[in-house]
Parts: C-alpha cells; sequence; structure tokens
C-alpha cells in the first residue's frame, strides 16, 4: 500500500467530492420540487390525473439512469432545433445534462415514496379535516403532507444515498466529480488500490453524515410518539390555567 | 357571541327559525345497495335526538350525509333555514365547507391529528378555516378544554393520551367552530367501558347547554336521559320515532321491542 500516494491524492479527490455532493444536493432538491405536485396528482383518485403520472414514474424507474445520461447528453446535440436554440447553452454543458438527467430520475422515484406516504396518512384524520371545514389545499398543507413526509423519511433517506451512489455516473461524460477524479489519478499513476479504495471511503463518509442527519430529523419529526412527559411543564402551565374564567361565564 | 343570543330571541309564529335541521326524503345508495330509504327528520334549535338501530341500519350513513362526508344520492337538507342544493348530485366544494363549518362531528375513532399536539388540534380550523387570530383561537381553547376537563394536557400529543381523553379534546375541536349542530357518530362505541362515563358526562354537560345534537349510540340509558326525541332506524328507513319515556317504555314496532329486549339482555348479562 502506497500511503503516500493516497496522501498526495487526497486535496483532488475532496475537490472532486465537492462536486460529487454539490450535483446530489441540488439534484434532490430540483427531484423535491419536482415529485411534490406529482406525488400528489398520483396519490389522486382520478385516473386521469394518476395515470400521466404512472407512466412517468414507469418510464424512468424502469431504465437505466445511465441510458437517461447519455441520451440526454449525447442524444440532444444530434437534434437541430435543440441546436440552434437557446436551449444548447444548457444542453451542451455535461454539468447540466447530468443535473437534469439526475433530477428527472430522481423525482420519478420520490414521486412514488411521497405517493405511499400520503396514502398512508390515516384516513380518519383526512375526514376530520373534511369535517371542520378544510379545503383540499388546506388539509393538504396542514394535516395531509406533514404526516406523509414524516411516513416517507426512511425510505427517502435510502433514496437519498442511493442518488449519492448514482451520481457517480457523471464521470461518463467528462465530469471531474469524485469518481471522474478517481479515474484520471489511476490513469496518471497505475495504482487502482490506493486510489479507488480513498474515493470509496470518502463515499461511505459523506454517507454516514447524511444517514445521521437524516437520524436526525426523524427523531425530531416523530417526537410526538415517543412517551416522554414534560411534567415540570405541565404544571407550571396547570397553575396558569386556573387565572382564566370559567367558560360557563365567557360563552353564555 | 352576542349574534348568538339575538338569533335565538325566540319569534313566535315562525317555526323556520326554531327549525336548526330539517331533512326531507334522504336516500343513499352504494351501488345498488340502498343504504338510506327516505329518511325525513326534523331538529329544533336546542333539541337533542338519539339515533338507535342494529349495524348496517345505516345510523352512521345518515350522519355522515348530513355533513357530505358522503354524499346524498338524493332528497333535501335544509340548515338554520338555508336549504342544501343537493338536486343535480354536484354540490359546490364551497357551500360543503361553510355547511361543514356549521356542523360539529365526533367520531367513533376520535381522529385527532396525531402530529399536533391537543391544543393545537383545537386551534387549527378556528384559525386557518374562520381566520381567527391564533390569541383568540387559543384563549377559546383553553376555554374549551377547561370544560372538558383537560386543561393539564394542553400541551400532551393525543397517542399520550386515553381514548376516554381523546374523545373529549375531539368535542373540544368540533366546539372550537362554534357549530350550530353537533354531530356525534358513536362517540363511545370505541372507548373501554370504565373511559365511556366520562365522555357521556361531557356530552350530558352539552345538552344542558341548550345545544342542538344528533347523536348515534347504542347507550341506550344515555339515549334515555338525555335526548327529547329518539329515532329508532331499521333497513335505511325510520322505524319508530318518539320522546324517550314513550319509546322505550312503550314501543309499538315489532322491530323495535325486538331490538330493545335484545339490547336488556345484552345489559343483564
Amino acid at each position: 500500500m502506497n500511503w503516500y500516494l493516497i496522501v498526495e491524492a487526497l486535496p483532488l479527490l475532496l475537490e472532486g467530492a465537492l462536486l460529487t455532493v454539490k450535483l446530489t444536493a441540488t439534484s434532490l432538491v430540483l427531484g423535491l420540487f419536482i415529485a411534490l405536485p406529482l406525488a400528489l396528482l398520483r396519490a389522486s383518485p382520478s385516473r386521469a390525473l394518476s395515470r400521466p403520472i404512472l407512466l412517468y414514474t414507469f418510464v424512468l424507474r424502469g431504465t437505466p439512469l445511465l441510458v437517461q445520461l447519455f441520451l440526454i447528453y449525447y442524444g440532444a446535440s444530434q437534434v437541430e432545433w435543440v441546436r440552434s436554440s437557446i436551449l444548447w447553452s444548457i444542453l451542451r454543458e455535461p454539468y447540466w445534462c447530468a443535473l437534469i438527467a439526475f433530477s428527472l430520475n430522481n423525482a420519478a422515484y420520490t414521486t412514488e415514496i411521497l405517493r405511499g406516504g400520503i396514502r398512508a396518512v390515516p384516513s380518519g384524520e383526512i375526514e376530520a379535516a373534511k369535517a371542520l371545514g378544510m379545503s383540499y389545499a388546506l388539509r393538504t398543507r396542514r394535516i395531509v403532507l406533514p404526516t406523509a413526509f414524516r411516513l416517507s423519511l426512511p425510505t427517502y433517506a435510502n433514496e437519498i444515498v442511493l442518488m449519492l451512489k448514482a451520481s457517480s455516473l457523471a464521470s461518463t461524460i467528462t465530469l471531474m466529480e469524485l469518481t471522474g477524479t478517481a479515474r484520471k489519478i489511476v490513469a496518471q499513476t497505475f495504482s487502482p488500490y490506493e486510489v479507488f479504495i480513498s474515493a470509496a471511503l470518502i463515499y461511505l463518509g459523506i454517507t454516514f453524515v447524511v444517514v445521521h442527519v437524516v437520524e436526525r430529523v426523524e427523531r425530531h419529526v416523530t417526537r410526538h410518539l415517543r412517551r416522554v412527559e414534560f411534567q415540570n411543564d405541565y404544571d407550571e402551565q396547570a397553575r396558569d390555567m386556573t387565572q382564566i374564567p370559567a367558560l360557563e361565564q365567557v360563552a353564555r | 357571541m352576542n349574534i348568538k343570543t339575538i338569533s335565538s330571541e325566540p319569534t313566535p309564529g315562525s317555526s323556520a327559525t326554531r327549525v336548526a335541521l330539517r331533512v326531507r326524503d334522504l336516500k343513499k345508495c352504494f351501488g345498488s345497495l340502498e343504504v338510506i330509504r327516505g329518511v325525513s327528520l326534523t331538529a329544533h334549535r336546542g333539541e337533542v335526538i338519539s339515533i338507535l338501530g342494529s349495524s348496517g341500519s345505516g345510523k352512521s350513513t345518515l350522519l355522515r350525509c348530513l355533513n357530505f362526508l358522503e354524499t346524498p344520492s338524493d332528497g333535501e337538507i335544509w340548515i338554520s333555514g338555508r336549504q342544501v342544493s343537493l338536486r343535480d348530485g354536484r354540490t359546490g366544494q364551497r357551500e360543503i365547507n361553510a355547511l361543514r363549518m356549521k356542523l360539529g362531528m365526533v367520531f367513533q375513532s376520535f381522529n385527532l391529528w396525531s402530529h399536533k399536539t391537543v391544543l393545537e388540534n383545537i386551534v387549527e380550523a378556528p384559525i386557518h378555516v374562520i381566520g381567527l387570530p391564533k390569541r383568540e383561537a387559543c384563549l377559546r381553547a383553553e376555554e374549551l378544554l377547561l370544560k372538558v376537563g383537560l386543561a393539564d394536557k394542553r400541551h400532551v400529543y393525543p397517542c399520550h393520551l386515553s381514548g376516554g381523553q381523546q374523545q373529549r379534546v375531539a368535542i373540544a375541536r368540533a366546539l372550537a367552530m362554534e357549530p350550530e349542530i353537533l354531530l356525534f357518530d358513536e362517540p363511545t362505541s370505541a372507548l373501554d367501558p370504565e373511559l365511556v362515563g366520562e365522555v357521556l358526562k361531557v356530552i350530558r354537560s352539552l345538552a344542558g347547554e341548550g345545544r342542538t345534537m344528533l347523536i348515534v349510540t347504542h347507550e341506550l340509558g344515555f339515549a334515555r336521559q338525555v335526548s327529547n326525541r329518539v329515532v329508532f332506524l331499521h333497513r335505511g328507513q325510520i322505524e319508530e320515532e318518539n320522546e324517550p319515556g314513550a319509546f322505550f317504555g312503550n314501543p309499538t314496532s315489532p322491530r323495535l321491542k325486538e331490538f330493545l329486549s335484545a339490547q336488556s339482555g345484552e345489559a343483564r348479562r
């Protein structure tokens, strides 16, 4: 094992890792923005609304991400009107091509994850919202989505990690992210062992951080399910309560 | 609150103002299955009506039709003198929401929002549906919590409460919208026997305040005590309707006799 080589390659690899993180994070954010409305349509009881979304998720989840990436990167340049349009300034950049492919692909998976969460919201809670006169938009925002997000979180954490690793495909269209940088160094030094192990460890480190952050978030959003009593707080507030006039006087 | 006093002022001769709810020939079909087969019912202001019937008689469906959790197939509904248009089968969502604000619904399984605290559950609709200022909504909520005896639980999440406590919060949540009519859909059926009493006590105190209430229940003794009128539903139709003394003491329809004797047998066991 050539330790000196690892130390020398590390700054370059970390620089690549930065692009990996940037690519992953941006794709996840864009993917979530696309997925949110799609998931609501997909969860709708109306077939006319949910079927087109099903087609979208079926196609994007049923074909390899690498093929989708190639289609956008190589395919777009074959179309004459794309090359002559303003789109070309975006589609000729490998970074944007990767971002578009990753976002669309990630949106498809996230849509299905969120749909599962939306459908799992207890129907009684939705009925209670309806019975109180809450409109569709209001109860979606205040009741359905908060619960759906919480229910989706464990599955979504998995999707974040998968997206992180899938971002290595960007190296096939010349992007120098973590995997791309590693391959370049290997080509120069002929020591695949050291360099790829270093790259793998960096991926592992990022995953570790992601898993931890999600765990934190999860603990926060499931606080209402834990059996912790803040008894002192309650007692204090109960004392305050005695100062409020009895309802009988106020309501009449 | 002033508005309430004015509107409840007795206007002699005009019965329309005293009628809180009128249902005429209500029907509900699920496919080819007719669950409600022409029910007519009138509830005057301040009246408590209990609805009894064996399971499958359409009691819950009738209640759910009133606030459009089920869309009625046919019939007419008036809420405080205003007719709800359902003839063409497509009532506007806006009209439905306005209607639902006048009807407070309490469910068998409480249906509290599990991700919100007791207080948040109660202030949610007043703040976001009526547009009540937060402070005022909280004040109203705390008064209601005091009334249902749960003032010390306001920052607790529903899963930390017993069934009886959850149901009392659900009642407070319905009351927070200041509905004109309260609908109870088997409010104690999902509770352990020892918790039934605390919920009935709250409902009884609401009846004492002169609120208009429709109660679907299996608690015969409670129905007898608290109601002005008892309705017996059988296969989607009203089989018998009377004031509680005559209803329980002197039932005329054989179905009701059968039902009452079966229930009292159950109680003796």
